[in-house]
């Protein structure tokens, strides 16, 4: 157990590739924080500073009271479950759970009684005589978490764990991980791009793009919130709309938008925040032509265009409504439902 | 898939017999030959035949050797084959395992140009340094020893570039996931690399123990004692030794139990070494 606190890292490779850029963070005891963000951001460079993989360039990064900057891996008191699980081949389930304890020198009866525990908890217990490659993919990611599990680590880190899961499997086991984080109350840095896992999984979520913090929040936060429109676009599926607000000034009756910041010339909307429905007092009204209906089972998709508007907008509507393609379609957002950006900054206006 | 065809199949077994046959006759007129009394080869036609004399034949070389022609008992000799050709062995698989560890695991400077060395030496096999390593064992004071017959052999580029090719598939997640659990390089290179490569060493070790027993040039130039001969440079010695006729029954019965070692390694590692080749693991 154990707090972890990143003071202004910085990761410069040889060749003066610049990974990783002031990034300040501090993790609680006991907190799930998801980091989150397109390929090449910066956060499995991020993790692995953390895990001692990767060398620190620059800043202090402490986990519970010890600066660990120059500390091997395994001087770190924290484990690692990695994308391909990495299990030793040649090893039995058992002893790639023993491996880590035995070279810490843990007794055999205590090696053997959290190997089994860790087994229990995870239900492989089945499988401790067999090798790797006799496991199924869920059964392998499962060794991999017990692997981590049996040291009691200060921390778990979890780089894109379920990346080589099929989608079923992976819910499952983004359940299963979540709970027992729960249940041990172990500070976890858990790395993905999948912004699913992200907002179901975080306590806090961090978003990076290009080695930098775009936004640290709680899921909800960040989705009702987002700081700037890369997050607005990142987070979210489909994407939020980004209407210049020149457009909606000049559709829209003047009170609806006297609310908006001057500085914002982007607005952004959510798909699921436009309605098929009879605006209210001060809601505001869009028309668009229907171009294509995506029926998704319990939802729908639809994809419109507006006159003078250069790109589609997408709604998310919590029904299949009965319209055909190439109709024109009313659709009403309440003036709340608004996110003000600055175009330049790219950063949420209030 | 070819269609099964009977003919084919039968022409096909054809040549295989026949190809078979072909490498197979000279070890069987060899072992035809050993059982043979020293008058047989005389008159000038082999008999395809086994003879009277197989137990006296392999008893005489075994033990008494030709003490006249200067050979001394093939069973000393063996030995020596052994001990070289196993020295080389495990010299050279060590050695190599080492080298292509640090080679791929270790980040130190011109360690591309380290590569590159051990990489040219694959072009100067002993035949062509014969001269200068010969003058370096003498200086050394190392004729007629153990040492002086194994060492110059045993450093091995092949092996080498073998085991970094190897080393290189093993996925580094491994390495980091052993960092992480607390071993360092060389419990990670015992542990996991080892291990890993186990179906490569044997097959290697098969290749150098072969490559070591039947090293001629090298022992015939550096023993001067029959103390040290080798098993192979022996049977030259009872070929060419002595004044009167070679005994060729002699020299047939030594060639067979000369041929027997490298055999016994090959069934012994056969599982091993024919997965080493077909076989990655994964």
């Amino acid at each position: 157990m154990a707090s972890i606190t990143m003071d202004n890292l910085h990761k410069v490779y040889t060749g003066g590739v610049r990974a990783v850029t002031g990034i300040n963070l501090d993790i609680a005891d006991g907190e799930m924080i998801v980091l989150v963000g397109p390929s090449g951001c910066g956060k499995s460079t991020l993790l692995r500073m953390v895990a001692g993989l990767e060398t620190i360039s620059e800043g202090t990064l402490h986990i519970g009271e010890r600066v660990v900057n120059n500390l091997e891996p395994a001087d770190r008191d924290i484990a690692m479950v990695f994308q391909n699980y990495a299990l030793y081949p040649h090893m039995t389930v058992f002893n790639n759970l023993a491996y880590g304890l035995k070279n810490r020198g843990f007794s055999k009866a205590e090696i053997d009684r959290r190997v089994r525990d860790a087994a229990e908890m995870l239900e492989i217990g089945a499988f401790l005589d067999r090798k790797p490659r006799q496991l199924s993919g869920g059964q392998r990611q499962r060794v991999a978490m017990g692997r981590a599990l049996v040291r009691e680590p200060a921390a778990f880190l979890f780089d894109e764990p379920l990346s080589n899961l099929d989608a079923k499997l992976r819910v499952q086991m983004r359940v299963e991980i979540r709970q027992l984080q729960k249940r041990l109350a172990t500070t976890s840095l858990y790395v993905t791009h999948d912004q699913l896992e992200a907002l179901t999984m975080a306590d806090r979520l961090v978003v990076l793009n290009g080695g930098q913090i775009e936004q640290v929040g709680t899921p909800m936060d960040v989705y009702s919130r987002p700081a700037t429109t890369f997050v607005a676009g990142f987070i979210g599926s489909p994407a939020m709309n980004m209407l210049p607000a020149d457009y909606l000034r000049s559709t829209q009756a003047s009170d609806n938008l006297a609310h908006l910041p001057q500085a914002a010339d982007l607005i952004g909307i959510r798909p699921e925040d436009l309605a098929l429905e009879t605006p209210g007092d001060g809601d505001l009204s869009l028309t668009g032509k229907l171009l294509l209906l995506e029926p998704a089972g319990a939802e729908s998709h639809l994809h419109l265009k507006f006159d003078g508007l250069h790109e589609n907008m997408i709604i998310r509507l919590p029904h299949v409504p009965s319209v055909i393609e190439g109709q024109a379609l009313s659709f009403t957002v309440r003036r709340d439902n608004l996110h003000p950006f600055d175009g330049a900054t790219g950063k949420r206006v209030s | 898939m070819v269609e099964n065809n009977r003919w084919g199949n039968l022409l096909a077994h054809i040549i295989l017999i026949f190809g078979v046959a072909i490498v197979i006759f000279p070890v069987y007129v060899a072992i035809i030959a050993s059982t043979h009394p020293s008058g047989t080869f005389l008159r000038g036609v082999m008999p395809l035949l086994p003879g009277p004399n197989a137990l006296e034949n392999y008893k005489t070389v075994i033990l008494e050797g030709r003490s006249r022609a200067g050979t001394p008992p093939i069973s000393g000799m063996l030995w020596n084959s052994f001990v070289m050709a196993m020295a080389i062995t495990i010299g050279k698989l060590s050695i190599s395992l080492l080298s292509a560890f640090a080679i791929v695991y270790f980040r130190f400077p011109f360690r591309i140009f380290f590569f590159w060395v051990i990489f040219l030496t694959l072009m100067l096999p002993i035949e062509v340094r014969i001269l200068p390593t010969f003058q370096v064992v003498a200086d050394l004071g190392m004729l007629n020893s153990f040492a002086g017959l194994s060492i110059p052999l045993i450093a091995s580029a092949t092996a080498t570039f073998l085991f970094r090719q190897f080393f290189m598939t093993v996925p580094e997640e491994l390495m980091e996931a052993a960092r992480v659990d607390g071993a360092g390089p060389m419990k990670f290179f015992k542990d996991i690399l080892m291990p890993l490569s186990i179906t490569n060493i044997a097959a290697l070790f098969v290749i150098m123990f072969i490559y070591g027993w039947n090293q001629y040039l090298w022992p015939l130039l550096i023993t001067t004692d029959p103390e040290y001969y080798t098993i192979v440079m022996g049977i030259q010695r009872m070929v060419t030794g002595g004044d009167s006729e070679p005994l060729w029954h002699l020299v047939m019965a030594t060639v067979v139990l000369a041929a027997l070692p490298p055999i016994l390694v090959i069934l012994f590692m056969q599982r091993l070494f024919v997965k080493g080749l077909t076989e990655t693991e994964k």
